[in-house]
């Protein structure tokens, strides 16, 4: 269930913690283990992973449901996080948003046919005088423009 | 500008250790390290300097240090906030990525006068660019003998390591910060006991933002009095404002304390072109909005914001011009903080649903007469009767756009439409 790749990521953020306390990591060995699992979680990775953490299940559970950064449902390949609170919207984050749904083709929530991408609204990433903008993977994407969006969206494969 | 944070912006490689200490950086370490500066005398100069909390609560740094029980018998943590989520608050991620080295020695700092061997930072889960370039930083730290134990043969050590969350506002909050840090959900903890006295994993631990722990070491190099100097009574220093919105240029300045509003505006590029100024909320969501005429009285800095009738918050000033709908933007903040909140008290968890219904009618065209009065009475229920301070958050913007905007949500309850939209 958790490769063994994934089982020293895991295991270099244990180390940072006292003895004991590994179950600090989880937040990080579910990300771990979401990305190699088609960015989603399942009871049974969740499980795999306080098994590994020897921690409660419905804990590990608990983190998995109460954080944003984690999936319970199929994504697309490419996960674009939109950002539509204060500073974006005053800057035309909502129109930039129908003109990504319009040129991936399907609405906020929903993965392309192809299941290249899906387009999630997010809350301030921390990056407003930059906005409008969102983020992909680890990259932000800021100052955006129509042109702009339609740039990077072409560029993901 | 650009004194202490920011001031190694513009030169080559701004987060390497090389240029960190070729403008003084770990000076004030080695020092520390050379048993030339006591716990007591950097309490001293940060009472002196005035420098107070810059994650929006503005308790002062210095006071902080000295409730730790620094000769209790146990692990003692420091922990740093780099959270970053309240919207319209952006520098917290610079100083990471151009600066990271200033919050490691801070925290080092924090480390030797709480007698605490142990520290973290807390980043927000999606600041990956950051939390490279601070791992970066930690790893050239290490390599140069500056963390781990005994260092330089002395009795002082200091362990630092970067915690990463996973999305969640909340987790901004003090004692939600270090539940997660613990590995679960991130809900504040009920108050006292103070972490201070009970922390991360039970022990004594002390918290403070980002800013404020890359703000120490100037100020130890150059005085606590250096600092307040460059600041205005009450406000210490300079401050980072993030100013955002309907700006020609945002960005985030390192300014000194008291500036004028008006010149900060200006600073940022001033209005858009045909535009003028409508209302500043003047230091982050969750702090109340202004109407442009109190903000172009204001001066940034704890006392002139709060005579201007808000506060200073984390410095996140977001700028609305005349082509702003009111109802529109506060149905967005509503929204926010509706889905943030944690749900452990009723106030909070029922009544930022309310909040955000009853706007959310306004907006569709559904509005009722009384909703106005609605609003007014679900924020005052909140108000002061949560567990933490995001229930507050959630009720200023609310009471401050009503009271400082009415007839744009009268107009909008009436006419099924913006005032400003149409
Ligand atoms: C809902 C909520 C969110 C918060 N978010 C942050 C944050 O992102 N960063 C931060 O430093 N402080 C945040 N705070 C304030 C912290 O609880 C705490 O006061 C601060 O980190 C203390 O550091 P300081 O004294 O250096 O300001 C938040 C508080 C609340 C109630
Ligand atoms: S005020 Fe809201 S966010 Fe804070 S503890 Fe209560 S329910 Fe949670
Ligand atoms: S409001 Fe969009 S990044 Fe802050």
């Amino acid at each position: 269930m958790i490769s063994t790749k994934a089982k020293k990521q895991i295991d270099a953020w244990v180390a940072k913690y006292p003895e004991g306390r590994q179950s600090s990591a989880v937040m990080e060995a579910l990300k771990i283990v979401q990305a190699e699992n088609d960015n989603s979680l399942t009871s049974d990775s969740i499980q795999a992973v306080a098994d590994y953490l020897d921690m409660p299940g419905i804990a590990a559970a608990e983190v998995a449901t109460f954080y944003e950064n984690y999936n319970h449902k199929p994504v697309g390949k490419y996960t674009i996080r939109f950002c539509h609170n204060i500073s974006c919207m005053l800057n035309g984050a909502d129109d930039l948003i129908a003109h990504l749904e319009k040129k991936i083709g399907v609405k906020t929530g929903d993965v392309t046919p192809d299941g290249l991408v899906n387009v999630k609204k997010v809350e301030c990433l921390g990056a407003c005088v930059g906005a409008p903008m969102f983020q992909i993977g680890d990259q932000y994407y800021e100052n955006l423009t129509a042109d702009k969006i339609d740039e990077i969206v072409d560029g993901l494969k | 500008m650009n004194e202490v944070c920011f001031k190694n912006l513009d030169q080559k490689d701004p987060w390497s250790l090389k240029t960190y200490e070729a403008n003084g950086g770990y000076s004030v370490w080695r020092k520390i390290l050379k048993g030339e500066l006591t716990p007591e005398q950097i309490i001293d100069e940060l009472k002196t300097s005035g420098l107070r909390g810059r994650g929006g609560a503005g308790f002062p740094t210095g006071l902080k240090w000295s409730f730790m029980p620094r000769n209790a018998d146990m692990q003692k943590y420091v922990v740093c906030n780099s959270d970053e989520g309240e919207p319209g608050t952006c520098k917290d991620r610079d100083i990471l990525r151009y600066n990271p080295h200033s919050v490691i020695e801070g925290m080092a700092i924090g480390g030797f006068v709480m007698n605490a061997t142990k520290g973290y930072n807390y980043i927000r889960g999606e600041f990956m660019e950051p939390f490279y370039r601070f791992e970066d930083a930690l790893k050239e730290a290490y390599a140069a003998g500056l963390l781990g134990e005994n260092l330089d043969g002395s009795s002082v050590s200091f362990d630092l390591y970067a915690h990463l969350g996973a999305g969640a506002y909340i987790c901004g909050e003090e004692t939600a910060l270090l539940e997660s840090l613990e590995g679960k959900k991130g809900q504040p903890r009920f108050k006292p006991p103070f972490p201070a006295n009970i922390g991360l994993f039970g022990m004594p631990t002390t918290i403070n933002n980002t800013e404020s722990f890359a703000s120490v070491p100037d100020i130890l190099a150059n005085g606590g009095q250096w600092f307040a100097d460059i600041g205005v009574e009450n406000s210490g220093g300079c401050k980072l404002f993030s100013v955002t919105g309907h700006v020609n240029e945002p960005a985030n300045f390192e300014v000194p304390m008291g500036l004028p509003f008006k010149d900060l505006l200006e600073m940022a590029g001033g209005i858009r072109e045909g535009r003028t100024l409508k209302a500043v909320i003047p230091g982050g969501s969750s702090t109340p909005v202004l109407t442009a005429e109190a903000a172009m009285a204001m001066t940034m800095d704890y006392d002139g914001i709060e005579k201007a009738g808000s506060m200073l918050g984390a410095g996140s000033v977001i700028i609305m011009d005349d082509s702003t709908c009111m109802v529109e933007t506060l149905t967005r903040l509503a929204h926010f903080y509706y889905d943030e909140s944690c749900g452990q008290c009723t106030p909070c968890r029922e009544g930022t649903g309310w909040l955000y219904r009853v706007l959310k009618r306004i907006m569709d065209g559904n509005g009722k007469a009384d909703d106005i009065d609605l609003l007014m009475g679900v924020q005052d229920k909140i108000m002061g009767n949560t567990i933490c301070a995001l229930g507050d958050a959630a009720a200023m913007p609310v009471e401050s756009f009503l009271r400082c905007f009415r007839e744009e949500f009268e107009y909008y309850i009436e006419h099924g439409k913006s005032m400003v939209k149409g």
